[in-house]
Formats: structure tokens, C-alpha cells, sequence
């Protein structure tokens, strides 16, 4: 593996392996050193477009537990800013000398150019290219769902309900694509203005009901962030009108299974698409995810840097 | 070719003895603590752990693993998986720790051991057990228990089948 740009690129066997290494290297957080050697003296840049802090941290935590440097390079306070090409900025990052780039980019496709284009030769990693996907964001869910129902080795069988703005939504995607290839299955519900076309095509199946779908007692109930900067447009009638249509209300709430496992990929509208209640319901597993993005990141830059690369 | 250089009566035998010179060289069996390097050596310090027991009943017959994937520094990429790090009694502090492996070649492997190992405390000391020794070190280290010497040309593979993973136990030399 060279890149990490689609869940679409993994097969099952590497995305069970990226799984399996993950939740050993969840548990350094036991230990009393949390620092391993294995990538000591490789480079990786954070290369961010969008704002960003819990990805960027993630990825920056990782990346030093596995001893190697890290360089955060955001557009705001950059070069970037001034009007440098995304190929221009990747190649002299690599001649500065960096091994593998994060990238997080508004554009879908930024991070498949940067792999793909031969501009140059270091390990991409996408952590998020505009309503594309967000690879690690998936596995990091999919690893929280593993433990939760003892960390088998897929997750077939396993029905997952993703609520809210999947249009704009590269989590969506991403999670679809990881959750059909594990063996679940995946239904997305939302407003029709919010559901893009061919999401079907992936493989989920769609409701325009949110009480219909909590009605089919599914296993996993992830909520979507709102994302508002993405919305140029009438998309919803109203906030109120869409809180009471597809947030996870106190109400809802009470409608979901009692082990069943409420997921939002974060930062939460409280009072919005999740009310305060159901995020801090012992069902929700938000800092599970948070703490599993660290461990998650850590095994695909190993899998990426370490050792020879043949 | 292939060449058997141990049966699996003769393995039976070397880990009974490398248990007896273990308990002889360290003072009593209350303070050992067994650890296996992935793959083989995790059987391997399974069997010596059950012989201490028999030897000395003081002894709990327990033995652990030590990942060493991410302190290695000749990584290919097959060997990247990695494997649970467990320790028995969950400590090695004033611990003497006897790491087992099937074979010894460069070295390499141990230095990573006893880097990953050293995180995880500090141990009284450190002690090495392998099945076959077949020489050309690359690194200033030795064993304190061996199985069988073999001298080896470098070209040569040393291959441990144990019943636990390949259905026999045999120590089988190819050219």
C-alpha cells in the first residue's frame, strides 16, 4: 500500500489488516511509554486547506507516537495564500523532504492528483477532499463498532443507520463504502434535498424518514454534522424545521435500542442535529471515536513509512 | 535440500534441559517471567513455561508475548502485522525475564526485543533462550540457553516446524 486515498482502493483483507493493527496499537494508551520507534527519521506533513482540528491533531499525535517529524502547514498562514498550485506546493514539500502528506483539501480529487499525477513520489494520505471521502474517519467508526461488539473480524450482519446531510458528507461516503465491504449493511436517511444521487449505486439503502428508520432498530445510529460553510443554497426550510425532522431529540432518543451505539464523526451541533442528551447518553461513543482516530492513524502511517517498500 | 537436524523427540528434550539450566541459574522460579518473540518463540515460551511448572510447582506456568514489529529495523513489508504484547503479572520491574525465540541468526531480532522490552519496565535482568543457534551475528549478542548449536552457511534456512503451527514439531535445514 502506497497511499491512502479511497476506502474504494482497500479489499477486505487489507482493510480487516489496517483494523487488527489498530486496535493492538489502541492499547498503547495503556502503557506508561506511548512512544514506538518505528518511523524514526521519515517526515510527514499536514497539508490542510480546510479548518481543521481534531483530524490534524489525530494525524499530529500519530505521527509523533511513532517518533517520526511532523510539519503542520496550513493555508491560512502560508504561501497558500497567495496563490500557489496545489502541485507546486506538494513538490516542494517533497524537496524539503517529506515522506508522506495529509492532506485536506475543499476539492474532491485533490488527494487522488497528488497520488496519482506523478508529480511526486511520497505516501498521500486524504483526510478529506471535499464531499469525497474521508478514509480514516471511516475506519476509525468502523474500529469503535468492532469493539463495541467484540472486536470480530467483520461486521457482517451488523445494520447501520447514517442520518443527516449525506450530499455533502465525504464521512457518508467513506463509512458506506468501509461498512459494505466489513458485511453491513447501511441505510441513509435525510432530507431529499441532502441525499445525492446514486448513493443507492454504493450500495445503502435511502429513507426519507428518520422515525421510520429508528423503527428498524438498527445496530448503529451515526449522526452527521450539519455543515453549514457547504450549504450556497436553499437547502432546508428551515434549522427548526430540520432539528425536528433529523436530529437525535430526547424523543429519538428513547426509541433507540438499548445496545444499540449512537456515532457522530464530530465537532456536534448540540441542539441541532444531536441534542445534548443523546451526546452524552452512555450509548454515545464520540471520544471512543476521538481516541480510535489516533490508533487508526497510527497503523496506516505504519503501514505506509515503515520498513522497505517493496 | 533438506536435512532433519532435530526431531521432535530431540526438541522435547533441549527444552527440558534449557528449563533445568533456567531454574539453575536464576534463584528460585518466583521471580521469572517468560516471554515469547512472535511467531514460534510464543509456543515455544508456552512449553518452557509448562516444564518450569512441572520442575519446580512454585512456578505459575504462564508465559506472555513481546511484539517487537514496530522496533525492528530490517521491516519487510509481510512482516508488518502486528501481534498483542502480553505480560504476565502485567510487570517486569525487579523481574529476571527470559525471552525465547526459535531461532538466533543476526541478532536483530533480540536488539529489538530488548528496546521494545525496556519500555515496558526495568527488569532485573535479561535472559535469552533459543532453540537453535546457527551463528553469523551481526550484532554483539548471545544466548544464555541454547537448544542446539548448529553451524549453518549463511545462504542455508533454518526452518522450525512446531506442532502448534505446522501440524509437527522438526527443525529442518534447506540449501
Amino acid at each position: 500500500m502506497r497511499h491512502l486515498v479511497s476506502i474504494a482502493d482497500l479489499n477486505l483483507d487489507e482493510a480487516t489488516y489496517l483494523l487488527d493493527n489498530a486496535q493492538e496499537l489502541s492499547r498503547i494508551n495503556e502503557r506508561e511509554v506511548k512512544k514506538l520507534p518505528a518511523l524514526t527519521g521519515k517526515t510527514v506533513v499536514n497539508l490542510f486547506y480546510e479548518n481543521s482540528t481534531r483530524t490534524r491533531i489525530s494525524f499530529e499525535i500519530a505521527a509523533t507516537r511513532l517518533s517520526a517529524d511532523l510539519i503542520n502547514f496550513s493555508a491560512s498562514t502560508s504561501s497558500l495564500s497567495k496563490g500557489e498550485s496545489l502541485k507546486d506546493t506538494a513538490q516542494t514539500l517533497e524537496a524539503l523532504g517529506a515522506d508522506a502528506i495529509v492532506v485536506r483539501h475543499p476539492m474532491s480529487g485533490a488527494a487522488h492528483q497528488l497520488a496519482h499525477r506523478g508529480w511526486i513520489s511520497s505516501s498521500i494520505i486524504n483526510a478529506g477532499d471535499g464531499a469525497h471521502e474521508h478514509p480514516t474517519q471511516a475506519l476509525l467508526d468502523a474500529l469503535t463498532i468492532r469493539q463495541q461488539l467484540g472486536a470480530g473480524s467483520d461486521l457482517r450482519g451488523l445494520r447501520v443507520l447514517i442520518v443527516g446531510d449525506i450530499r455533502h458528507s465525504r464521512v457518508a461516503r467513506s463509512n458506506v463504502l468501509l461498512l459494505k465491504l466489513l458485511g453491513a449493511s447501511v441505510e441513509v436517511a435525510g432530507p431529499a434535498t441532502l441525499i445525492p444521487e446514486g448513493i443507492d449505486c454504493m450500495g445503502a439503502s435511502v429513507s426519507d424518514s428518520f422515525d421510520e428508520s429508528l423503527g428498524r432498530n438498527p445496530d448503529v445510529v451515526m449522526m452527521l454534522r450539519v455543515q453549514r460553510e457547504r450549504m450556497q443554497g436553499h437547502f432546508m426550510p428551515s434549522e427548526r424545521e430540520y432539528q425536528q425532522m433529523w436530529g437525535l431529540s430526547r424523543e429519538r432518543l428513547k426509541r433507540v435500542r438499548q445496545d444499540a451505539m449512537i456515532l457522530h464523526p464530530g465537532p456536534m451541533n448540540r441542539g441541532f442535529e444531536i441534542s445534548s442528551e443523546a451526546a452524552d447518553d452512555p450509548r454515545s461513543a464520540v471520544l471512543q471515536q476521538v481516541q480510535n482516530g489516533v490508533a487508526v492513524r497510527m497503523a496506516v502511517l505504519h503501514e505506509l513509512l515503515a520498513g522497505d517498500k517493496s | 535440500m533438506q536435512r532433519v537436524v532435530l526431531d521432535d523427540a530431540e526438541i522435547g528434550r533441549c527444552l527440558k534441559r534449557i528449563s533445568h539450566e533456567i531454574l539453575e541459574s536464576t534463584s528460585g522460579a518466583s521471580n521469572l517471567v517468560i516471554l515469547g518473540i512472535p511467531t514460534r518463540g510464543i509456543s515455544l515460551a508456552q512449553r518452557i513455561a509448562e516444564q518450569l511448572g512441572q520442575i519446580d510447582p512454585e512456578f505459575e506456568p504462564e508465559s506472555g508475548v513481546l511484539d517487537i514489529t514496530m522496533f525492528r529495523d530490517d521491516l519487510v513489508a509481510a512482516d508488518r502485522k502486528l501481534a498483542p504484547t502480553v505480560i504476565p503479572g502485567g510487570s517486569i520491574d525487579d523481574k529476571v525475564v527470559i525471552l525465547v525465540d526459535d531461532v538466533l541468526f543476526s541478532g536483530r531480532s533480540v536488539r529489538a526485543a530488548l528496546d521494545a522490552l525496556l519500555d515496558f519496565g526495568r527488569p532485573k535482568a535479561v535472559k535469552l533462550a533459543v532453540l537453535v543457534d546457527r551463528g553469523h551475528r551481526e550484532l554483539p549478542i548471545r544466548p544464555d540457553f541454547v537448544g542446539k548449536n548448529l553451524p549453518t552457511s549463511i545462504t542455508e534456512r533454518v526452518n522450525v516446524h512446531l506442532t502448534e503451527h505446522d501440524g509437527n514439531d522438526e527443525v529442518v535445514i534447506s540449501s
